[in-house]
């Protein structure tokens, strides 16, 4: 933004309000304020320190580094949620280094940066490491294209450092002692340092070492290869901890020569001392025998994470029971029902629920039903957000967790087999999500699945004005159902299809709206590539990607699109798509 | 216009089931007007026409990014089948002399007994060596296992295929104590173990 010369009165106001919006934090209120007028614009970009992307390429880091001069806390987010699933191309895109490269130019004081399905070199870390000299918090969600050297850069140069979190990423396995790399000769300024998605072991000694020098140390994720001896030594120098990810929770690792023979360790004292926990994650390889270990510090715990581990009912009742004060809960389905009553019975203020899927197959014997839906619907009220991955699902039972939950702001169910009705009706699942859009007034987010005609599409375009994500998949009758979301679902931000007959003109019905979200995904659906096109030429500020996956074979679809992601941009298409990417 | 089924009300000396070729054809027939979904073949394929009377797709697919499960969740869930579930893995305990720790390891992941003794070394940092009849043992530490008869062998005296199924447990035994084995079995007929 080229400086223009302002009256001295102008400039006053100018700093008058600058004082005053330092106080506003909220994006969404920020964003209403630069929208005011050219002055207040200009203050709210002064003063703004913590800044959201929520898509890497709706705009270029250089427009960012001339409109924010002051930024502390940078998050960007890239690919789109379904690249999780393997349905986009490795190389599409979504690289971190222009960014970093600007901002290290741009941003001394930069301390925050944290990343959500992007693409990030070992490089790109060093820049980092290098560049901001008060660096702090590192978090990196899903991410992938870099390795323990990255790490090491990070923790050798970053004096700062209070927090490095890698969260389900792909990281590179280069056997690289990253963890040695933290400087030996002090106290660190660490509170939260997680590594439970490394697939490679870590120096078990200088992790201990690193631990017993970071007493402000809060949150500590460790990874499967820290067995529940090692976990032992480090809770004790860590009593402090308020989260921990457990590491294997089992007997595991290699031999050390060093090790006094095998003892049984005691247990009881593991835990004792970590009276601060309320988040318990990890249990990678969870010898069974072991969990009444964490028996002791259950009652105070609000998060508990067992999706890592095969328990059964029977061992979860015994560790459930405990959970009073329980609010999120992940576990997989070898619970049961029977777990999921236990659940119901003991957390009834729980407020998330995820349930994973121990067989991912079609036509594989479901733990998990209506029955443990409706137990929860029954017990935990206060529910917000539930994940739940079943083979069979029932109208009634989602009616009723309509109308038993009315707080839920996000509903994902997964009924694995594709188009599976209502088993004992036989109907399709219109009526359940249906119910769910209806009654649950607070609902954001939808994920529907099961058999679904352009009815369930109808309720959703009625009754979800609040939803802002929606996801779809297998689903619907045709054109009209992607019509009725479009035209009805007015806060709609992000739309995910895959696999369902949508085509050109239910696409058509958008255009009004599109410029209004972050993306659309439709993969595999009935869109051609001249309704893509159309919507290209109507809507010149949407970038507009057409694409195949790689592994796809099964020949040419025709004139039907595999692929269409499309975003809004204020810099048009970007320069980096790879070449089986179209931008139209 | 259909015809009467002329079939279904004839009188026939015959065995049931002798028309059953004509009715083979008609119901290979049927399925593709039936199912309008995609063929399990082309995943994420969508089909031409809208049928009402839809059907779930005949055959378990390998539909790609379905369910919607992130695959780092899914390799993590396969590696933990403890047990081996329809024949998907061979888990047998290995133990190794002087550790205190025993490991898991999954024999159908490997071709050779070279592949296996790679793997094992890399769980135990070590070196260990096949036994040869004419070198002895190259390192400290000499590959065992038990047999389904509850003997003690060394690996590597059968062939691998044969060695598959027969494996119940590894040991990973310090040289010295193998050849007191051999010794013992020359004497008394069996190899056994304090283990």
């Amino acid at each position: 933004m080229s400086k223009r010369l302002i009256s001295g009165a102008d400039q006053v106001l100018e700093n008058v309000l600058e004082n005053v919006l330092i106080f506003l934090t909220s994006r969404r209120d920020r964003n209403a304020v630069s929208l005011v007028c050219k002055s207040w614009c200009r203050a709210e970009a002064h003063t703004r320190s913590d800044l959201f992307i929520g898509n890497c390429y709706a705009v270029a880091p250089r427009r960012v580094t001339d409109r924010f001069k002051r930024l502390r806390s940078v998050y960007l987010k890239g690919k789109p949620r379904f690249a999780d699933f393997s349905l986009m191309p490795a190389d599409w895109g979504a690289h971190f280094t222009p960014w970093v490269y600007v901002m290290a130019g741009a941003y001394r004081a930069l301390e925050k940066i944290s990343l959500k399905r992007m693409l990030v070199t070992d490089d790109d870390l060093a820049v980092i490491a290098k560049s901001f000299k008060g660096f702090k918090e590192l978090v990196l969600v899903c991410c992938e294209g870099f390795g323990a050297r990255g790490l090491g850069v990070i923790a050798t140069e970053c004096r700062n450092l209070r927090v490095l979190e890698l969260n389900e990423d792909e990281v590179l396995e280069d056997e690289f002692d990253w963890i040695s790399c933290f400087p030996s000769d002090c106290t660190t300024s660490l509170e939260s340092l997680c590594f439970d998605c490394l697939e490679s072991p870590v120096n078990f000694e200088a992790l201990e070492k690193l631990v017993a020098r970071s007493p402000l140390l809060k949150k500590l994720r460790l990874n499967r290869h820290v067995s529940i001896q090692q976990l032992y030594r480090l809770t004790s120098l860590a009593p402090q901890l308020t989260d921990l990810g457990t590491g294997a929770f089992g007997l595991q690792d290699i031999i050390d020569p060093q090790q006094p023979a095998y003892q049984e360790p005691d247990h009881g004292h593991t835990f004792a001392a970590c009276k601060s926990i309320v988040c318990l994650s990890g249990f990678r390889d969870l010898a069974h025998e072991y969990l009444p270990a964490i028996f002791p510090i259950c009652a105070n715990l609000t998060s508990l994470n067992l999706s890592y581990a095969h328990v059964d009912a029977q061992q979860l009742k015994s560790v459930i029971r405990h959970c009073h004060k329980l609010r999120i809960f992940w576990t997989l389905d070898s619970i049961c029902d029977e777990g999921l009553q236990a659940v119901a019975n003991a957390c009834t203020d729980l407020r998330e629920l995820r349930v994973f899927p121990t067989d991912p197959s079609e036509n594989a014997e479901g733990p998990v039903s209506e029955t443990g839906l409706l137990a929860v619907s029954l017990g935990c009220r206060k529910l917000q957000s539930i994940l739940y991955f079943c083979q069979q699902m029932t109208n009634a039972a989602v009616i009723a967790m309509s109308n038993n939950c009315p707080d839920l702001e996000v509903f994902r169910l997964c009924i694995i087999g594709r188009y599976r009705p209502d088993w004992v009706t036989g109907q399709p699942m219109d009526e359940g999500f249906g119910a769910i859009v209806k009654n649950c007034k607070k609902l954001t987010r939808l994920a529907v699945s099961g058999l679904l005609t352009d009815r369930a599409f109808s309720y959703i375009g009625q009754y979800g004005k609040l939803v802002r994500t929606l996801s779809v998949a297998f689903a619907a009758d045709g054109d009209t159902g992607l019509k009725y979301v479009l035209e009805g679902c007015t806060n709609l931000q992000k739309l995910e299809i895959r696999d369902s007959p949508f085509g050109d003109s239910g696409l058509q019905s958008g255009l009004h709206h599109f410029y209004n979200m972050r993306f659309v995904w439709l993969s595999s659906c009935r869109v051609t590539k001249q309704g893509c096109l159309e919507v290209a030429r109507r809507l010149p500020k949407l970038v507009v990607e057409v694409f195949r996956r790689d592994e796809e074979d099964g020949g040419e679809r025709g004139d039907f699109v595999n692929t269409l992601y499309m975003y809004r941009s204020l810099d048009g298409p970007r320069a980096d798509a790879p070449q089986f990417v179209k931008i139209l | 216009m259909e015809l009467i089924n002329f079939e279904a009300t004839e009188l026939r000396l015959g065995l049931p089931g002798s028309t059953e070729d004509h009715r083979d054809v008609k119901s290979t027939n049927s399925p593709v007007n039936s199912n309008k979904r995609s063929s399990p073949e082309m995943d994420s394929s969508v089909s031409d026409e809208n049928d009402p009377s839809r059907s779930p797709p005949p055959t378990k697919a390998q539909v790609v990014g379905w369910p919607p499960v992130r695959s780092y969740r899914k390799n993590i869930l396969q590696g933990k089948k403890s047990e081996p579930e329809r024949g998907s893995g061979i888990y047998v305990k290995v133990s190794m002399d002087g550790a205190p720790y025993l490991r898991k390891v999954d024999l159908k992941v490997y071709k050779s007994y070279g592949e296996l003794l790679k793997g094992l070394q890399a769980m135990f940092k070590c070196i260990i060596g096949l036994y040869s009849e004419r070198e002895g043992y190259k390192s400290e530490y000499a590959p065992t296992y038990e047999d389904k008869d509850g003997d003690w062998m060394l690996l590597g005296d059968v062939p691998w295929d044969m060695f598959l199924p027969s494996c119940k447990r590894l040991r990973i035994m310090k040289s010295s104590e193998v050849i007191e084995l051999t010794v013992s079995a020359f004497f008394f007929g069996r190899n056994k173990t304090t283990k």
